[in-house]
């Protein structure tokens, strides 16, 4: 059985003009346990909003999702997320934010403060415990980010553009850490992005979204073992950017036309 | 520069001014009945300082200011708070919030006297009232305009959602709320000297009002000196309080 099941997910909002905006449109999608998921798709194609309603942070307007069989109706510790500008808590310090889903849980504070160091460790910031958040790079808050989630080992990790606000090297060094991370641990990824390249080289399979009203056009299984080669991986973003660029092309003229 | 010249150096303009003020009334320049020179005016704050009136209206004051402010501040955020996390709290507030925030609030300091008497608690109204308005606009404000994701987050990460307002939205919000709060510290001092000139037997506000009409300017001066001061301090030491809260703002 598939560990995440969408199943014919509809979301409309109501604009101030009282006009009913579907963001998407009957989705439904299985991920299976220990998967990597990509979802692409142009700007405004609802895949933010998919991934948030997996969350459990947005409701469905239809359809519903369902997790391990369990229809979901609000966030919880065991689907982590991460968010494109980190969502740090600003006034803890690096320590703080990575024991503060343990605390929720109750651990007493000299086990949380072990769990907490060994999460620091993994994404190598030791040595920044004490710092704030606003003392660290972008690159480095979002360690932080992904330490915190980890720390309340949830089985699923949701990710909503995480490298999108980093620079390009950043970005390329926390997608190599990301992939050995998931080789170790096999834990369920859903990743939201608009790179191409991200998705193929971190992904098993990619989801491809249309212009809105968000639908799912193709699903496209990388094929691309752990040693793939960068011919390999950018021969498939190719092929996937042509699949895209319809869409991307839809969504520019749509946005012109003030939809 | 080192630290410890920096200090005098900033507020020189402020000794050079006093030093004018001196050399002004010694050149003949102020006429001294109605306007007494620096070295007048600090003698009569020694003299006003022995008969034990400073220290005692000081603190008359002091206590009615901090209570009206502390009362604001603890009514302002909770009420700013409950109106940015409830729509009911809000669709009451509201538009009370928008009648009443022109109005100014020394124009109540009469109806106060009236309702409380000449004592303490029309003085503690007239400060508390005065100063809510500042404390929940910006609380609500702030509360308003945190980053969602920071709920979303802390939602994610199992906090009941019942807490989210007291663990994220408060703290998240703490940088605008003490903005406001500064005001508010500003505005009761105000108020408190308005209330006291109005009526009252003690009080500093009471304490320049009687000397001015008894012709004691030197007198007079030394007591707004003194509340001048005491406005001066609390602002420092909010200012070092609001330092240690946003640490993590550095």
């Amino acid at each position: 059985m598939a560990l995440i099941e969408i199943d014919g997910v509809t979301k409309n909002y109501t604009l101030e003009n009282d006009r009913e905006l579907t963001a998407i449109d009957r989705i439904s999608l299985s991920i299976g346990d220990g998967e990597f998921v990509s979802i692409i798709g142009p700007s405004g194609c609802g895949k933010s909003t998919l991934l948030h309603m997996i969350g459990g942070f947005v409701p469905c307007s239809a359809g519903e999702i369902r997790v391990r069989g369990n229809a979901i109706d609000a966030p919880d510790p065991d689907r982590g997320i991460v968010f494109q500008h980190f969502a740090l808590f600003p006034w803890k310090t690096v320590l703080g934010n990575v024991e503060y889903g343990l605390a929720e849980r109750g651990i007493a504070k000299a086990e949380r403060r072990r769990t907490a160091q060994s999460f620091i460790d993994m994404v190598k910031l030791n040595g920044f415990e004490n710092t704030f958040p606003n003392r660290l790079s972008g690159g480095m808050q979002q360690r932080v980010a992904i330490a915190r989630m980890l720390a309340c080992e949830p089985s699923i990790l949701l990710m909503d553009e995480p490298f999108g606000a980093l620079d390009a090297q950043t970005r390329k060094i926390l997608q190599e850490e990301l992939r050995e991370l998931w080789q170790r641990f096999r834990k369920t990824v859903v990743f939201v992005t608009h790179d191409v390249r991200e998705a193929v080289f971190l992904s098993q399979r990619v989801v491809v979204m249309s212009a809105r009203p968000g639908r799912i056009k193709t699903i496209v299984e990388t094929g691309l073992g752990p040693d793939a080669t960068r011919a390999a991986i950018d021969e498939k973003a190719d092929a996937l950017w042509d699949m895209m660029r319809d869409e991307v092309v839809r969504s520019i003229a749509a946005e012109r036309q003030g939809l | 520069m080192s630290k410890a010249l920096r200090i005098p150096l900033f507020y020189m303009p402020i000794f050079v001014g006093l030093l004018l003020w001196e050399l002004a009334a010694r050149a003949g320049l102020l006429d001294p009945s109605i306007c007494p020179s620096l070295g007048a005016t600090l003698v009569a704050v020694v003299h006003l300082a022995e008969k034990g009136h400073l220290i005692e209206n000081t603190w008359i004051s002091l206590y009615r200011q901090s209570s009206g402010f502390f009362l604001a501040a603890f009514f302002g955020i909770l009420s700013g708070m409950l109106m940015a996390e409830s729509r009911w709290v809000r669709n009451v507030l509201e538009p009370l919030l928008r009648a009443t925030f022109p109005l100014p609030k020394s124009a109540l300091i009469p109806l106060f006297i009236l309702w409380l008497g000449i004592g303490d608690a029309a003085k503690v109204a007239a400060v508390f009232l005065g100063c809510l308005l500042p404390v929940v606009v910006s609380t609500y404000n702030a509360a308003r305009g945190i980053n969602k994701q920071l709920v979303w987050s802390a939602w994610s990460l199992g906090t009941p959602k019942w807490l989210i307002p007291w663990k994220v939205v408060l703290p998240a919000a703490l940088p605008e709320i003490m903005s406001g709060l500064r005001i508010a510290l500003a505005l009761s001092f105000t108020l408190m000297v308005s209330a006291e000139f109005l009526i009252g037997q003690r009080g500093l506000g009471t304490l320049i009002g009687t000397l001015g009409e008894d012709g004691d300017y030197p007198g007079m001066f030394a007591a707004v000196l003194a509340v001048t001061l005491l406005g001066f301090a609390a602002d420092r030491l909010f200012l070092w309080l609001n330092g240690r809260l946003l640490r993590w703002r550095e």
